[in-house]
């Protein structure tokens, strides 16, 4: 299904550590500011939220998000769900709202990324990470999510003959692109020379080539043609196509833990329902807290062959000017992972691409953006196409 | 506590038990729940050999809450003998010792302290064939 669907409005906080704001405080932000970029678009006209966050319960100490953050923003009385499906909560959470204004229940729909992860300390935050793996198979032997990662890395490494440098491009292009984005958490550049003197984190893994996970909320308003028209007489964002894929959870479970099969099909259904083809998307956001995470999309969803993704970055391949541009905005590794919330963040950035007001990191001419998010180690994947008409 | 939830994988985590297909041979690990399309007798259950080898490898040096006492510590993908894949810890090695392809066993050791529970989680782990 090809869709009607417009992006009216889309607004992020910075990622950080925001020790002074709460889960509520952030969501009020995004939120405020989506609708302030709007100023045609009345609150009384949204007929449902959308809630992304994966770490309520394990981290902020609060469930039951979809009424908790409807009252917080002032939308209490309007139909709100939280969608939880870990990284990638974000994601589905857009298709749901998309497919609640296709399915005719509403013409204005809130998609809120919100998490606060910051109160706790980095065991727990790893803990509550685990869970996005198997229980039972996975973090009860002490395998976390960077762990896991690494095992992919590790064999990567030892099937296409790379050393662990050839992922030094991914980081390097995520702080390059966060230089300019004052949303970042991290605003700083590195050099691969840095990135080979850095120490582990679970080896190959190493700390920079980790993501931070930090607190912070995004929010994208969803509505029919006819709204959108209203709103905006010129250029207009509009939701081509989504797809959610799932995979088992439990790497050990698949027959082959280098296949990301969610990421691949999500993507195929996505472009499919969007009548698109892979070769017309100009720019992309992928889940990318490691060099690892984003070679092994682009080559699920056949960017590149497999085992070719790190020699096409070392050429160029992921900056704005390159063939798969990613991390414009300085992507999971430098903006932040903001967790079940980075999938509404991509959908911000994405939108500031293709109105052209990316700054510094804009791909030129940009029409068609495909933005992928991943739960746990692509367990779930959504995939979302947009386009600018 | 969560004492009856770590009392229903006892046959996973000191047997390593499994199941085999009865009719293609094919093993699993750890025993799956039916799916759909499955019938009960599909799959019988079968405690696996414990040797394998090294997929891959890592060490981990950010531990989760719960695990500080082993960090850093070697986590691996080991493929069984009989075919499946398996997560778990090595131990009695360090990164040195490790390569993907090496030959490992199974050996029975604590998995996690619970903490407040005084829970001492006993399971599967992994350490080189010596």
């Amino acid at each position: 299904m090809s869709s009607n669907v417009y992006v009216v409005a889309a607004a992020a906080t910075p990622v950080g550590e925001h020790f002074g704001r709460s889960l509520a405080d952030l969501a009020s932000e995004a939120v405020r500011a989506a609708f302030a970029a709007a100023p045609g678009l009345s609150a009384a006209t949204v007929g449902a939220l959308y809630v992304a966050n994966a770490m309520g319960e394990t981290l902020a100490g609060q469930s039951h998000l979809g009424a908790f953050l409807a009252s917080a923003v002032g939308l209490s009385g309007v139909p709100a769900l939280r969608v939880e499906a870990a990284g990638a909560s974000g994601g589905v959470a857009l298709q749901q709202a998309a497919q609640a204004i296709l399915a005719g229940q509403c013409e204005v729909a809130v998609v809120l990324g919100a998490e606060k992860v910051t109160d706790r300390l980095e065991g727990a935050l790893e803990a509550a990470l685990a869970l996005h793996a198997d229980g039972e198979a996975e973090a009860i032997n002490g395998l976390t999510l960077n762990a896991q990662w690494a095992l992919l890395m590790r064999r990567y490494m030892h099937d296409y003959g790379y050393s662990a440098d050839a992922f030094a491009p991914f980081p390097v292009n995520a702080h390059h692109n966060a230089l300019k984005n004052p949303q970042a958490l991290y605003r700083f550049a590195i050099s691969a020379d840095k990135y080979r003197k850095a120490g582990q984190i679970a080896s190959p893994l190493n700390m920079l080539d980790c993501s931070s996970v930090a607190d912070g909320a995004a929010c994208v308003v969803l509505a029919t043609e006819a709204i959108a028209r209203e709103l905006a007489p010129g250029p207009r964002v509009r939701l081509a196509g989504t797809a959610v894929a799932t995979d088992h959870l439990s790497l050990a479970a698949r027959p082959d833990p280098l296949a990301l099969n969610a990421a691949r099909a999500s993507a195929h259904v996505a472009l499919g329902r969007a009548h698109l083809g892979l070769g017309e998307v100009q720019v992309f956001e992928l889940t990318d807290p490691h060099g690892i995470a984003a070679a092994l999309a682009l080559e699920a969803m056949g960017c590149y062959n497999r085992g070719e993704a790190p020699r096409h970055a070392a050429d160029g391949a992921l900056a704005p000017t390159g063939r798969t541009p990613i991390a414009t905005a300085g992507g999971y590794k430098a903006r932040g992972d903001v967790v079940g919330a980075s999938g509404v963040y991509q959908i911000v950035e994405l939108v500031r691409q293709l109105r052209g007001t990316a700054g510094p990191s804009q791909v030129a001419g940009a029409r068609v953006a495909l933005a992928q998010c991943l739960g746990g180690i692509g367990a779930t994947a959504a995939t979302c196409v947009l386009v600018n008409e | 506590m969560q004492i009856a939830r770590h009392w229903r994988q006892r046959g996973a985590r000191y047997r390593l038990e499994g199941q085999r297909h009865r009719t293609t041979g094919v093993v699993r690990f750890p025993a799956q729940t039916l799916g759909l399309g499955e019938e009960p007798n599909d799959w019988e259950l079968v405690a696996l050999s414990g040797r394998g080898e090294i997929y891959s490898f890592s060490v981990l040096r950010q531990p989760p809450d719960g695990y500080e006492a082993f960090a850093p510590y070697p986590v691996a993908l080991v493929r069984l003998e009989e075919g499946p894949l398996v997560s778990a810890q090595l131990t009695d090695c360090g990164e040195a010792d490790l390569s993907i392809g090496q030959a490992v066993e199974m050996v029975t050791r604590q998995l996690v302290d619970s903490g407040e529970d005084h829970m001492l989680v006993y399971g599967y782990k992994f350490r080189p064939v010596i």
